[in-house]
């Protein structure tokens, strides 16, 4: 009986992997960090992140499992295999790089201004303009470097919605915030009525970095290439633009 | 340890200058509080003399109106008055399409009318207080030598009740010097606004509080030793007999 169980389960084992040919890539993402990333109702990762993690894998032609984790505890994670790469709309840092190795960027979040619809903005319109910003934030100090020297006045505010009020009440003329926030918190809301993103996307990697990338582990270099060329596909074929359509309004390849 | 080096390197930025900017380019900091301070100070002393007057009134209908407002305004915190003129009036369209608009859009004024209208209520108290504590024997006398009610208040009365008010209102600026740190919330670069600045540039909270801090003592000090000279003078007449 003993030996017939385990016989079986050899010819078991066989078929599963013979079917199994198509290998499983486990993907862990942010579990809530919406619109990149939250739990469907029934339990499954919805949002950017896992989006384009299953049109990569539809490209590489394997199968998909993207699994929901913390993210302070991500990287530990993914060195102890619990998953084979990170979704998380993790920024590439130098710090970062120690620890893992990264695709190319998958997006780069721009930062954008938001005023009131129809305004039209460049160099001359800056003066004497006010420009709401979050206190120590990299577009404080983008606009400290570029757009006071044209005459704009920075107004400081401690938190996004405070200054989006001060937009509304006419106090500031624009708010300049990355471009996730000022869609998902203001325009898209009832307060963000007759505003729009006005001007160029903003992304210079001096102060907005080098966007976010897919992290494998140290030394990983099959699956970092077999991503990048994923990646390349996806961006070529369509299907990066249609996911990215479904969530923002702009371009943040 | 404290990053003596991090308090050196943004010592300007407590006295207006900041970003390689020399001191005092700017009105940040310490100049921010001064105004702030100066300009409520002085209107709120200005409003507080009428009301005062209009308080100690034994017309009902002088006195309730102001009864009330120094009830309102010293019942709730200043923080909450500072929020309901900066973010409370821009709500209605009929304040922003009003004159008015041109001024309450900026967040100075703001800041000037919430800390100038409470100053002036915990005033008021204070000199209605020192009107009823006036000596009978002033009023006496300003009576037989033949003054008017009005010359009596003003020649009496009040030049009495403001000297004596001196000790209770040295603790209203002091209060007041500190109060002003509130500023900050509504956008202003005031010393607690600065130093707001610095703990989010550098993610060091001890160094640039410690400085504000420091600052803050410094003037709470020379405040209370302007005002001991200020009482050693004019309640000279009150003190004991030192001989």
């Amino acid at each position: 009986m003993r030996k017939h169980g385990l016989f079986l389960a050899g010819v078991l084992a066989l078929a599963v992997g013979g079917v199994a040919h198509a290998e499983t890539l486990r993907f862990a993402t942010d579990a809530s960090y919406p619109p990149f990333s939250k739990q469907g109702p029934d339990g499954k990762m919805v949002g950017f992140d896992p989006e384009i993690a299953h049109a990569l894998c539809a490209a590489m032609k394997v199968k998909c499992e993207v699994i929901p984790q913390d993210f302070d505890g991500i990287i530990p994670a993914l060195n102890a295999k619990k998953f084979d790469a990170i979704i998380a709309s993790m920024n590439i840092t130098e710090e970062r790089k120690k620890a893992v190795d990264f695709t190319e960027r998958y997006y780069n979040m721009p930062s954008r201004l938001v005023a009131r619809a129809g305004t039209k903005v460049d160099d001359a319109w800056f003066r004497g303009k006010k420009i709401g910003v979050l206190r120590s934030s990299i577009q404080e100090k983008y606009a400290r470097d570029h757009w006071v020297k044209l005459g704009a006045r920075l107004v400081a505010y401690g938190k996004a919605p405070e200054s989006f009020l001060d937009l509304k009440a006419g106090r500031v003329d624009a708010s300049f915030v990355d471009a996730a926030v000022g869609e998902t918190d203001f325009l898209k809301t009832p307060n963000g009525k007759g505003f729009a993103f006005a001007g160029p996307v903003y992304n210079d990697a001096k102060y907005f970095g080098d966007g976010a990338g897919i992290a494998v582990r140290k030394g990983d270099k099959a699956r970092l290439d077999k991503l990048n060329a994923a990646l390349k596909q996806i961006r070529a074929d369509g299907s990066y633009d249609r996911i990215q359509q479904k969530y923002f309004s702009f371009d943040i390849k | 340890m404290i990053d003596l080096n991090l308090i050196l390197e943004n010592l300007p930025s407590f006295f207006g200058g900041a970003y390689g900017e020399p001191v005092l380019s700017t009105s940040d900091g310490l100049v921010m509080t001064f105004q702030l301070l100066g300009l409520s100070l002085l209107l709120g002393l200005a409003l507080s003399v009428p009301l005062a007057l209009m308080r100690v009134s034994r017309n009902k209908w002088l006195a309730w109106p102001v009864w009330l407002y120094t009830y309102v305004f010293r019942g709730t915190p200043m923080l909450v008055q500072l929020f309901i003129f900066y973010y409370g009036l821009s709500q209605f369209d009929a304040v922003r399409d009003s004159w008015a608009w041109e001024y309450l859009q900026e967040a100075y004024v703001c800041a000037i009318l919430a800390f100038t209208l409470n100053t002036a209520a915990y005033t008021t108290e204070i000199i209605a207080g020192q009107i009823r504590n006036t000596h009978y024997g002033e009023i006496e006398a300003a009576k037989a030598v033949g003054m008017s009610r009005w010359l009596m208040m003003r020649r009496i009365v009040i030049p009495s009740a403001l000297r004596r008010a001196l000790p209770a209102y040295s603790n209203e600026v002091i209060m007041m010097l500190h109060g002003t740190s509130i500023a900050g919330l509504v956008t202003l670069a005031d010393l607690t606004g600065v130093a707001r600045r610095l703990y989010a540039d550098s993610y060091q909270p001890f160094e640039p509080f410690l400085m504000a801090g420091a600052l803050y003592l410094t003037f709470t000090f020379l405040f209370v030793w302007l005002f001991k000279r200020l009482e050693g003078r004019y309640l000279a007449y009150l003190a004991p007999r030192k001989h």
